[in-house]
């Protein structure tokens, strides 16, 4: 593939606020995308021109290394100038609302934002108030949408395919945008999604969005093609959501006997950051099924891929 | 001023009128109900083709935010909201700052009324000192210096020990005690209805059965002690189910439903606009067709809007972090008509039962009939009227709709408080005397 800066208008839309807007089409064009990218990742001199002269403002109302280095090693290899904004420096602490502190960026021309928040919805406000395209790296228990399209491509990469997979999600399914973002993206590909977390943390109306919940562990690791296990945090006992992280292990802890029930050829997959010895054992952790840290390189390239197709579009073309 | 309504079609349910009538109004009273009435000496105003005489339209939940909010809104734009949306009268919740728990707090919101002169205010008392939870505010006191109501609404009644007591209490004054029902330990930080669309909005959820566990709460205690007890802004199919049970054994309760709540859905949360950001949260399509079926059969008493102002700054936020509440007095009359009578949901004579009647008889104010000697509260309606809701053009201080830009028909056309024109609605056409009043 060819990545020259007189790119096409944006292939993916005017932003990428969640995988709810994106049609097979699009999922598709950015995974094949993505292959292109992860090849630059491999050279000897791992840049190439397309994002130019434009700028991506990286903005980060939550604490987080891997998606915002990620992100940021993306844009790097595209050209783009980057800038990194995070809550804790910022003007925020003194009361400054979101929809201003955006407002302030807009006025110094960015062409995309990236935005992670820890309100839902927080990259839709956003969008509203901002020209530039905005990158949703995450708001609430919302979504996240370029996490799901690295899943997905981590997926494809081993099965060569997701139609017809049986991917189990298991752990705390409320509080979890990847999860949110994983089933709205795997179903629209074709994959058959088991959602599966304690009772206390299972969102109401999952199936309705295309999901088989369970609480047996069990029965939605058999004949698994792929397992993505999601964190717990510590302070869910607070919420009356779990005894006690000792018991969440022995019940939805994934080892490998429990893993013996899905295929032989699984893989295990984890957005991080991991809490070994609470939802999963460090022999499969670090074991042969494990594509954890692949799934960490795919990040990179399945952002370059995004951000290349979204800015792929002059601000001439779209008028 | 001594006037003569001529050529209406006049729905006065309390008198079992439904039909062409004219209305002499003199001195603040309707002197005279009958067919083709002599001038008398009276100024003539044609009622305009289409339009329905009504008795004043009551609004027993509204939020007036005066004093403490100014910047949201006052008594004086609030009552010019609900004027414009064609009620004659609204009762305002206490959650002010100072919360309205005091005499002094009660008569200052009285006159500040009677200096805007234009809808009647009915005060609400707070159940509780400051409405925190603790101590029973001085509910007789309240009651005379004009509350027709106690409620800590904003939020639920604390205890089921303070609900009993208050139900005891208000019982003596013959005041109903109104909740907002919902149990706080299920509400926790809750933004949006628990179900499947919070769940993939990322919404901490609301669950509906926290609303119906204090309702059934309020409707035991409300049997054992007698008191009248009302259910505020009631949202859930279950909530209702309980009423209707309620009601059949012959416990005084009684209840009211919003029109955003039998008009939206939660898929209205779809892009997180924080104008569909409430509490009582939207609901699914099986609670607006449960309101919409016991606005029809007659278990639902009242239509009241919970109108609840907020500056744009502050609804400019992040979902979880905007206030709940909308504006509801000038969409609510045409929203009625859309909803429920042309979709023949109601008729117009029950229509005019939740909006006037029975809320007149609940708090046990004037109003709700246009029988001869009683006060000339007296609304005209234009139930064909085409409306487009503008959030921009409404009165009320605060612009915070979700249904700006909404096509809507039928419309308030006029208000008439204790014999005073205080609006008119300029896209009626009137003719006559009407004039001087456009």
């Amino acid at each position: 593939m060819n990545i020259s800066p007189d790119a096409p208008a944006s292939l993916l839309g005017r932003h990428l606020l969640g995988i709810a807007d994106l049609s097979p089409g699009e999922i598709a064009l950015v995974l094949d995308t993505a292959d292109a990218m992860k090849e630059i990742g491999g050279r000897a001199i791992k840049k190439v021109p397309a994002l130019r002269g434009r700028t991506v403002v990286n903005l980060f109302f939550e604490p987080s290394t891997r998606t915002r280095m990620s992100f940021e090693i993306a844009e790097k290899r595209l050209s783009a100038d980057t800038l990194n904004f995070a809550a804790s420096t910022s003007s925020v602490s003194k009361g400054e609302t979101l929809a201003d502190t955006a407002r302030n960026l807009e006025a110094m021309q960015p062409d995309i934002i990236v935005v992670r928040h820890a309100s839902s919805g927080a990259a839709h406000l956003l969008s509203r108030v901002c020209r530039a395209r905005v990158v949703n790296a995450g708001d609430g228990t919302h979504e996240h949408p370029t996490q799901a399209l690295l899943d997905a491509y981590t997926i494809r990469e081993r099965k060569g395919r997701l139609e017809g997979l049986k991917v189990a999600i298991i752990g705390d399914l409320l509080h979890s945008r990847v999860l949110r973002s994983n089933l709205l993206l795997l179903t629209k590909m074709g994959a058959e999604v088991w959602a599966c977390g304690p009772a206390t943390l299972l969102p109401p109306g999952l199936a309705q969005y295309g999901a088989r919940v369970t609480v047996s562990m069990d029965e939605a690791l058999e004949g698994a093609d792929a397992v993505m296990m999601l964190r717990v945090q510590h302070e869910r006992m607070k919420g009356m959501f779990l005894p006690s992280l000792r018991e969440y292990f022995t019940l939805f802890g994934l080892t490998e006997e429990r893993l013996r029930r899905a295929k032989e050829d699984v893989i295990v997959m984890h957005p991080g950051p991991m809490n070994r010895g609470v939802e999963i054992d460090s022999a499969v952790a670090d074991g042969r099924w494990s594509v954890i840290l692949d799934q960490v390189s795919n990040g990179v390239a399945v952002r370059m891929a995004v951000l290349y197709l979204m800015a792929g579009g002059s601000e001439e073309a779209e008028r | 001023m001594k006037f003569l309504l001529k050529g209406g079609t006049v729905v006065d349910p309390a008198s079992g009128l439904n039909g062409a009538r004219d209305l002499l109004v003199d001195n603040g009273r309707i002197v005279k109900v009958g067919q083709d009435l002599p001038a008398d000496g009276a100024r003539v105003l044609e009622v305009p083709r289409g339009a329905v005489v009504v008795p004043g339209l009551i609004d027993m939940h509204v939020h007036l935010r005066e004093p403490g909010h100014e910047h949201k809104e006052t008594i004086a734009t609030g009552t010019a909201s609900a004027v414009a949306g064609g009620f004659t009268a609204v009762a305002c919740m206490p959650n002010t700052d100072p919360v309205n728990d005091q005499a002094g707090i009660t008569g200052y919101i009285l006159a500040k009324a009677a200096e805007a002169g234009l809808a009647r205010v009915y005060p609400i008392g707070a159940v509780s000192i400051g409405s925190k939870g603790e101590q029973l505010a001085e509910i007789g006191d309240l009651h005379r210096a004009g509350c027709v109501a106690i409620s800590d609404d904003g939020r639920p009644v604390a205890s089921a020990l303070l609900m009993r007591r208050a139900l005891e209490y208000a019982g003596m004054f013959d005041m109903p005690v109104i909740d907002h029902c919902e149990d706080a330990s299920l509400k926790s930080d809750g933004v949006a209805h628990e179900g499947a669309r919070s769940s993939m909005l990322g919404l901490k959820g609301l669950p509906a059965v926290a609303e119906t566990l204090i309702v059934d709460r309020g409707i035991l205690l409300s049997e054992l002690t007698g008191s009248r007890f009302h259910v505020a802004h009631m949202s859930v199919a279950s909530a209702l189910r309980s009423v209707r049970e309620g009601k059949a054994r012959g416990v005084t309760v009684t209840c009211e439903v919003a029109p955003h709540h039998f008009t939206l859905t939660d898929d209205a949360l779809e892009g997180y606009d924080t104008n569909t950001k409430m509490n009582p949260p939207l609901r699914e399509q099986a609670d607006v067709d449960a309101m919409l079926s016991g606005l029809a059969d007659g278990s639902i008493d009242v239509i009241a809007t919970d109108h609840a102002p907020h500056h744009a700054d502050e609804k400019a936020l992040e979902f979880d972090r905007a206030p709940f509440g909308i504006v509801g007095l000038e969409t609510a009359v045409p929203l009625c008509f859309d909803r429920l009578v042309h979709r023949g949901v109601v008729t117009l004579s029950r229509l005019v039962e939740l909006l006037s009647v029975n809320p007149a008889r609940i708090l046990k104010v004037g109003g709700g009939t246009l029988a001869e000697g009683a006060v000339a509260d007296i609304t005209l309606l234009a139930p064909d009227l085409a409306v487009r809701v503008d959030a921009q053009a409404l009165v009320s201080k605060s612009k915070n709709t979700p249904f700006d830009g909404w096509d809507l028909k039928g419309a308030a056309a006029a208000t008439i408080v204790g014999g005073r024109i205080v609006y008119v609605n300029g896209a009626v056409s009137w003719s006559g005397a009407w004039k001087d009043h456009v």
